[in-house]
Order: C-alpha cells, then sequence, then structure tokens
C-alpha cells in the first residue's frame, strides 16, 4: 500500500488534460496542491508549499525550466524531471541526445546565422523544413521549397529579432503517407499510440490534424521507449514518422498534450500519469 | 452567471474549476474561470513564444 503524499500540479491553464488529472488524483484519494505558474513564487530557500512531487503541465518552456530547477533545490521530484524538459524543449538539444543514442531521426542541420541557414538548407536539400529550436504546436514552422524561397523565410525570421530566430534548425521533408504517429510513453510502458492526418505538411492536433487509433506495434513500442530512454524517461510524447527506410522520432515532447489521444483510443491517459506519479513518489 | 468580458453575453459556470479555460459560446473568445464563488471570467492567457507541449 503505498504512503500518502501531496500531488503539487504545476500548470498554465486548465484544459481538458488538466482537469482529468484532477479527477485522476481525486478517484484515488490523492491530495493536490494547485500551483498556477503565474502566481507562485520561488525564494531560494523552499518556504510555504507542501507538494510532495510535482507534476508538470506549464505549457510555458522557460516558465517550466525555473520552476523544475526550484523544486528540484527544493529536493521534489518532479515528472518530468528538469533535466527532461531542457532536453525536449529544445530541439537542437533533443537531436543531439537521440543521435547519441542511436535512434533513427530526420536528417537534420543547424546553423547560427542567416547566411549559415542558407548553405543548411542548400545541404539538407529542398523541399526542407525550418522550425524555431523551441516551441511547438507547428508554430513558426516553415516547409522551404526552393533557395528563392529560403531567401524569403529567412528574412522574415531575421526581422523577428529574437535571438532564438536567429538559430535556424533545418530538417529533411520526410515523405511520410499523409499521416504521422504519437506513442505516449508513461515509464516503461507505451499506454496509447494514435496517427494524426492532416491537409496540411503539419499534422498537429492544435491545427486541426485528425486523430486516430493506431495499434502499438513491437517496432513503435521498442523505438518510442528508446527515444524516451535516450531523454531521459517519463511521462513523453514520442512523435514518429514512417519514412520510405523505416520509422524515424521527430519529436519527443516533454509535457504532452493527450485529449485528442484519450478520445481517439478511450484509453484513460491521465490515469496512467497519476499512476506513474504516485510510483515515482512512493519510490 | 456572468458576462463575457468580449460580448457581454451572460455565461455559466456548470461544472468548471477555476483556471478552466473554455469558449464564449456567443461570441467564440477563449475564457479562462478567474474564481467560482462567485463566478468570475477573464479573458485566457495569449499565447506565448515558448509555449508547446
Amino acid at each position: 500500500m503505498s504512503s500518502p503524499f501531496t500531488l503539487g500540479v504545476f500548470y498554465t491553464v486548465i484544459r481538458p488534460e488538466e482537469k482529468w488529472i484532477l479527477a485522476a488524483a481525486e478517484a484515488r484519494g490523492i491530495p493536490v496542491e494547485r500551483l498556477a505558474d503565474d502566481q507562485v513564487t520561488f525564494p531560494l530557500v523552499r518556504n510555504g508549499f507542501k507538494a510532495d512531487l510535482v507534476l508538470n503541465r506549464s505549457v510555458s518552456h522557460t516558465r517550466s525550466l525555473y520552476a523544475l530547477r526550484f523544486f528540484e533545490h527544493y529536493g521534489v521530484p518532479t515528472v518530468n524531471p528538469y533535466e527532461v524538459v531542457n532536453l525536449c524543449g529544445d530541439k537542437v538539444l533533443a537531436s543531439l541526445r537521440l543521435q547519441e543514442a542511436g535512434v533513427p531521426t530526420p536528417r537534420t542541420v543547424v546553423a547560427l546565422t542567416p547566411e549559415a541557414a542558407l548553405k543548411a538548407l542548400d545541404e539538407v536539400g529542398y523541399p526542407a523544413v525550418l522550425k524555431p529550436p523551441i516551441g511547438s504546436w507547428g508554430r513558426l514552422m516553415a516547409k522551404v521549397g526552393d533557395r528563392e524561397e529560403a531567401e524569403q523565410i529567412i528574412e522574415h525570421k531575421s526581422a523577428l529579432g529574437s535571438p532564438m530566430h536567429s538559430v535556424f534548425y533545418v530538417q529533411e521533408f520526410v515523405e511520410k503517407p499523409g499521416r504521422d504517429l504519437r506513442a505516449f510513453v508513461v515509464g516503461d510502458r507505451v499506454v496509447a499510440a494514435m496517427s494524426r492526418r492532416s491537409e496540411d505538411w503539419r499534422t498537429n492536433a492544435h491545427l486541426g490534424g485528425t486523430a486516430e487509433p493506431f495499434a502499438v506495434t513491437p517496432e513503435i513500442e521498442e523505438l518510442a521507449l528508446h527515444a524516451a530512454a535516450a531523454v531521459g524517461g517519463g511521462v513523453l510524447a514520442v512523435d514518429l514518422m514512417e519514412a520510405p527506410d523505416g520509422l524515424v522520432v521527430h519529436e519527443v515532447n516533454p509535457t504532452p498534450e493527450f485529449k485528442a489521444l484519450t478520445t481517439a483510443t478511450g484509453v484513460d491517459v491521465a490515469g496512467h500519469i497519476v499512476d506513474f506519479v504516485a510510483e515515482v513518489a512512493n519510490r | 452567471m456572468t458576462q463575457c468580458p468580449e460580448c457581454d453575453a451572460g455565461v455559466q459556470l456548470k461544472d468548471m474549476i477555476e483556471g478552466e479555460i473554455f469558449t464564449c459560446p456567443e461570441c467564440g473568445t477563449e475564457l479562462e474561470v478567474t474564481a467560482t464563488q462567485p463566478f468570475t471570467v477573464a479573458q485566457a492567457p495569449k499565447e506565448e513564444e515558448d509555449w508547446g507541449e
């Protein structure tokens, strides 16, 4: 029988995912401390919060990183840990780690100036995909068809002014069969998988891609668990594409949404997350 | 019952909780429940550049 603990949920807004997590905790008799990321303050010495473990559901990469580092500093375990979010939230760092672990990923070249970005695009070949290193939901991603488009897009990105828009993450455009796959990893299991289809080349559910349940084949399971372990493990959505030469992992999301996955598969993802969090708390 | 800050339409709490995001049924604005007793709402926070999964 597990000992009681207080679960901190660090969040930006309450979406269906967070509501399901709160309900799953309540159903299991786990007390919850809600920690709104726009309200919490972080003294250097822990003071005034009860949580024994924090589940990070903040959608802000910056807020997540600082907060998780503070929780770690206070001796409070987090799901996911700081280092996992740091790695996965930055596509450059994530790609390096996946490559180091031997996880197949799309061909990727990084450039640090607009001039070098053109060279990187030429090296990868057209069409290519240009992504900001931080951020998701398909925002500010561009499919670059040729050099002329590349010059225009790079000029626009440079005009945005932020230093992060001067880091160019260039990836081959994978000819996938009109869909990509998402395997949802909780601890040492893939609890559900789905395919996402879209008229848009980006299949993000956030952009209106439609989700369907997808059978977890041994190959998907092995690759998803390998990718998750490579970045440190925890609760992770591993995004895969069916490239002509086999599956590739293009992203590992450290604070994943699962509304579409839950609706499509009927799997109680929130319940799996809360069970995993309880397991971590009682280690 | 309270009013949508964008279109003044009446919105009801139903089974929502503090912090929950919902869409105004009249104008489609994304709103956040800022309190439940009494029920108050505000425009939901705007998506920022580093937001994502």
